[in-house]
């Protein structure tokens, strides 16, 4: 029964979206609004059978109908109710059922928004977004689909793979993550249409404006979570390991930051035009990899859902993004040409311009690590790996000057800056920054801390210092109190504060993550029940091991106290365990760990239980790491400064005194 | 002195600081431990079980063990261009968290260099162009604010602290 | 990228030449950009048939490395040495590999069937405890000597990724194939033999 509805609904919604992407396209070359009309509700309907179609994937699981071979694969009558939920997106084919879903809210949502305003270019972006879904539906009916049924239906399901109902942030990580993807098609479709329409002005970037920022801010919580997931549920005590999975949803994280700071310098000076054009198509076109790669199996990593024969689908689709993309701009460039050059390099046009050489360098360089070992597959036959050693290597020194960049980016007035007036400004950072160098080099800290630290304290101070000049200036312009002050100064200029809060938030992350990768403290030991061992600073006593059965695992629980050295006082219990599931191999370790607070330095303790040779004796791995709270903490805060820049302004009330600023007046202006 | 030249002072005086603290700190590093060294080996070295590890993270048994051969071939006194070689033998390269730097596999070494010093050409070439396209220039230089001029508007528009 | 130097177009002689249609220009452009995107999506299409879990093996046709463990169905210890001038069916498996229990039967088919030309099967437990693989062998049956591998000394020295992965050894001590994955009958049978023949070429 489900299976029947699930499959008649996706095959309706595909229907939809090919009568949608037509429907719209006749109706604007043809002139007949009606018909477009028709493609705009279309996409209401078509969300609404994505929504049927994964309720009743839903319903198959919670009644535990395992004639579907999604569900005898991914759940069994003994996984909780919650995971069962969760195994939803837990696996491929359902993931992909997510992955409409969230495609069809935003095309649903883009209906809605335009309802009654439409620009010129909004019937060919709905056609594009058809387009897309279509391709996904396809693929969701066809060679992926979750409702394929089994002959007879086995009396339980294998239940989901053990790393995936470990833990709830599983519930979580991938849907921000798409949302955060899949966001990114809204700014590609109206990018697309402005090509065909040739109304290659800024309109497409305006319109599209706040729905590129949500798709970033999703994707930045999207990979946060995904951090933390690595963090706290497999136990190798990191939270990145340049797995090719990580990396290609990386990528467009990278591109559409580079993208949110250049929309920036073509809205104020009409440069760039081209550029942003590619690069909102080579985001989207990345986040197509990105799904290529995951499920293609090309790479191994720790996400390859099941081999699958999609692969050549994905790449043709991938290929036509591209060629499309990319033919259309090339075919527009005499339209595309910039209305303005930059008057100097000290110039925040300039320091965006480097912004995004950066960025592009960095993707590039993920990008080929992770590429190449199909190349030289496909060239030598041999196989090779490319790992940590040479993705920090060579990310951290470009990462290094984007923070530089970071720092004085926003201490630059557009257009030219007097040089005497930016060392002016930069007074203040550069003594923070040679305070807290000098600080750290005579406490004992290594170049790399030195280096590294000196350059979180500029740009933290120069982030800090910017934020309080608009704020004193509102003070004395009004004398407002500092609340009143803050809010007016916000208000006034969204984008400028919302980015600078995510700059905060960034430098927050990047100290967090440089302190625990400069302080490198674990330890491994084999420990006898009672015995008491000293390592990195603190003593560990293993105090014994309880086991404990649970319908769908058996889970074996350490006791392991943390203690004070020097007065034996016990600092924290620790339980990691070892969960034990029937159907599969080695058993998979959840961590136990002590979070980091302001209150107790900031130090995580993080302990995971390797292996159980009996109830007396065990292996256990501890890592004192510090600042690791850091990087959920500015994650957070990135996320709220997206959100602070994409705050719609108020309309302006009559009789309030100052200026507009430049960037909300030529919004107006410029059509 | 002018104010430009004090900032200018003090601009090269915080970078001399900076510089000389990071040289000052980088003096005391330099001894390595058995531990240390044994680690290092091991995050170059791909955990064979697991996905995208170095042996040095993996949590799995058998990078136990393969950390403990590490440590006992480097007490032995072998070099860890033996260690890593004993290691290749037996799983081939792709045991090497970054592949010998041979033949293609130049290519992902040179390519994040070569990208960095495209990138800054790039940004070189953009910001100095002066093209076709572009606003037309003030009419006549001598309309344009002098250097002095240019710091009195300076001043003043730092007084008056416009934000953006 | 955004302005361009005047076109040739635009300073072009009149030599009577036709126009050099714009078209042209725009084509060439639209050729360059294009065609890094065809040599990508080729690269990537290169990588559609690989098997990203398989992994070749550096020691076919190099000596097998030696081996001296303790026997886990017995007492005492089983050497390589011992079984020097026989072919030897080296099998990597644990308790609690699923895809072990798949291949379990064809290991005691081929083993029935070899036994008397004097092929040996040999399991080596890998990362599992004596106990759970005799409750294995208790549960599954099969006669074949078993061998523990303390400290996993013999896996890293064979190359192991995982369980189960099977190495044939030929009569010469050299090994002649690998595989990874639950083995089937036939492929035994077919690496047997060819390890035989050359044995009885020698």
């Amino acid at each position: 029964m489900p299976a029947v509805v699930g499959t008649i609904s996706l095959a309706l919604a595909l229907s939809l979206a090919l009568y949608g992407g037509t429907a719209a396209i006749v109706g604007v070359r043809t002139g007949r609004p009606r018909v477009i009309e028709s493609a705009r509700t279309a996409a209401y309907s078509l969300f609404a059978l994505v929504v049927v179609a994964n309720l009743a994937m839903l319903a198959a699981l919670l009644a535990n109908d395992f004639s579907l071979k999604y569900v005898a694969l991914n759940s069994s009558r003994a996984t909780p109710t919650f995971f069962k939920v969760l195994a939803l997106w837990s696996a491929d084919e359902g993931s992909l059922l997510l992955w409409n879903l969230v495609l069809g809210g935003y095309l649903a949502a883009v209906a809605l928004r335009f309802r009654r305003s439409r620009p010129e270019t909004f019937p060919w972006a709905l056609a594009v977004m058809f387009g897309v879904s279509a391709f996904y539906l396809l693929l969701v009916l066809g060679p992926t689909t979750p409702f394929a049924t089994l002959p007879t239906a086995p009396v339980d399901g294998r239940g989901p793979l053990p790393l995936l109902q470990n833990h709830p942030l599983m519930a979580v990580h991938p849907p921000f993550l798409y949302l955060g993807f899949i966001g990114f098609t809204v700014p590609f479709a109206f990018a697309i249409a402005a090509l065909i329409t040739g109304r290659v002005s800024d309109a497409w970037m305006r319109i599209t404006r706040r729905w590129t920022i949500a798709a970033w801010i999703f994707l930045t919580i999207g990979l946060t979570l995904g951090a933390l997931w690595s963090y706290s549920v497999l136990g190798w005590g990191g939270y990145w390991a340049w797995d090719p999975v990580e990396n290609v949803a990386l990528l467009p994280w990278l591109t559409g930051t580079a993208f949110l700071h250049s929309v920036m310098v073509q809205e104020r000076r009409g440069m760039l035009k081209i550029w942003n054009l590619s690069l909102i198509v080579g985001t989207f076109a990345l986040t197509v990899l990105g799904t290529f790669l995951t499920r293609g199996s090309i790479l191994a990593s720790v996400h390859t859902f099941a081999e699958s024969i999609v692969g050549p689908l994905y790449l043709a689709f991938l290929t036509v993004v591209l060629l499309g993309g990319f033919g259309l701009i090339a075919w527009r460039r005499e339209a595309l040409r910039g209305e303005a050059t930059f008057d100097t390099p000290l110039s925040r046009e300039s320091v965006f311009l480097g912004n995004n050489v950066l960025l592009l360098v960095l993707t590039f360089t993920v990008l080929v690590g992770t590429i190449y070992p199909l190349l030289a597959e496909a060239v030598t036959n041999d196989k090779v790996s490319v790992g940590t050693p040479f993705f920090n290597r060579n990310t951290a020194p470009v990462a290094l000057l984007l923070l530089f960049l970071m720092g004085i980016g926003p201490l630059l007035p557009w257009r030219a800056a007097s040089p005497s007036a930016v060392l002016r400004r930069l007074q203040v950072p550069l003594w923070a920054a040679a305070a807290v160098a000098a600080g750290l080099a005579i406490a004992g800290a290594g170049a790399a801390g030195v280096v590294v630290f000196g350059l979180a304290a500029f740009v933290a101070t120069a982030t800090i210092t910017e934020m309080v000049r608009g704020v004193q200036a509102q003070r004395r312009a009004h004398g407002l109190s500092v609340t009143s002050a803050t809010r007016a100064a916000v208000s006034r200029n969204h984008r400028l504060y919302g980015g600078l809060v995510v700059h905060l938030g960034l430098i927050v992350a990047v100290i967090g993550v440089s302190w625990a990768a400069l302080s490198d403290r674990s330890a491994e030991a084999t420990m006898a029940r009672g015995e008491i061992v000293h390592a990195q600073g603190y003593d560990l006593r293993f105090d014994g091991l309880s086991a404990r059965d649970e319908p769908q695992r058996r889970v074996l629980v350490a006791d392991l106290t943390v203690l004070d050295p020097g007065s034996g006082d016990e600092v924290m219990r620790l339980r990691p365990s070892l969960n034990l599931y029937p159907a599969s191999s080695e058993p998979i370790g959840t961590p136990s760990i002590r979070m980091g607070t302001p209150f107790n330095g900031m130090v995580d303790l993080y302990a995971s239980l390797v292996t159980v040779e009996n109830r007396s004796r065990a292996t256990f791995r501890f890592f004192v790491n510090p600042g690791i709270g850091l990087l959920w903490f500015g994650g957070l805060v990135m996320a709220l400064g997206g959100l602070v820049a994409a705050w719609p302004a108020r309309p302006r009330a009559a009789g309030v005194s100052g200026p507009e600023p430049a960037t909300e007046r030529r919004e107006e202006v410029r059509v | 002195m002018s104010a430009r030249t004090r900032s200018i002072a003090l601009i090269v005086g915080a970078v001399v600081v900076v510089g000389l603290a990071a040289l000052f700190a980088s003096a005391g590093s330099g001894r390595a431990s058995l531990a240390d060294r044994s680690h290092e080996i091991a995050a170059g070295l791909r955990c064979p079980v697991c996905q995208n590890l170095s042996v040095a993270d993996s949590p799995s048994g058998l990078a136990g063990e393969m950390r403990s051969e590490i440590a006992t071939r480097l007490r032995a006194g072998e070099s860890p261009e033996e260690i890593r070689a004993f290691f290749v033998d037996r799983y081939g390269e792709w045991i090497l968290l970054e592949p010998p730097k041979r033949g293609l596999n130049l290519v992902p070494w040179a390519v994040p260099i070569v990208a960095l010093i495209a990138g800054v050409a790039v940004w070189v070439m953009v910001v100095r162009r002066r093209g076709t396209g572009g606003e037309p220039e003030a009419p006549g230089s001598s309309e344009r604010p002098t250097a002095a001029e240019r710091e009195r508007i300076d001043r003043d528009l730092a007084d008056l602290q416009e934000p953006g | 990228m955004s302005t361009d130097a005047p076109s040739k177009e635009d300073v072009r002689e009149t030599d009577g030449a036709p126009e050099p249609p714009r078209r042209g220009n725009r084509g060439r452009t639209i050729a360059i950009v294009l065609a890094p995107v065809v040599l990508f999506a080729l690269l990537l299409a290169s990588g559609l048939g690989n098997d990203p879990h398989a992994l070749p093996s550096e020691l076919i046709g190099k000596p097998a490395p030696e081996f001296s463990l303790p026997r886990l169905d017995a007492g005492g210890t089983i050497d390589s040495a011992d079984l020097s001038g026989q072919v030897v069916v080296v099998n990597f498996w644990a308790s609690w590999c699923v895809p072990c229990r798949d291949e379990h039967p064809a290991l005691d088919e081929a083993w029935r069937r070899y036994r008397e030309r004097g092929v040996v099967v040999l399991g080596v437990s890998f990362e599992d405890t004596p106990e759970g693989a005799m409750d294995f062998r208790n549960e599954l049956g099969g006669d074949w000597p078993l061998a523990d591998d303390p400290g996993s000394e013999t896996a890293i020295a064979y190359g192991v990724f995982g369980v189960p992965e099977t190495f044939v050894i030929a009569p010469d001590g050299t090994v002649s194939a690998k595989t990874t994955g639950a083995v089937t009958y036939d492929w035994l049978t077919d690496e047997i033999e060819r390890a035989l023949r050359k044995g009885d070429v020698e």
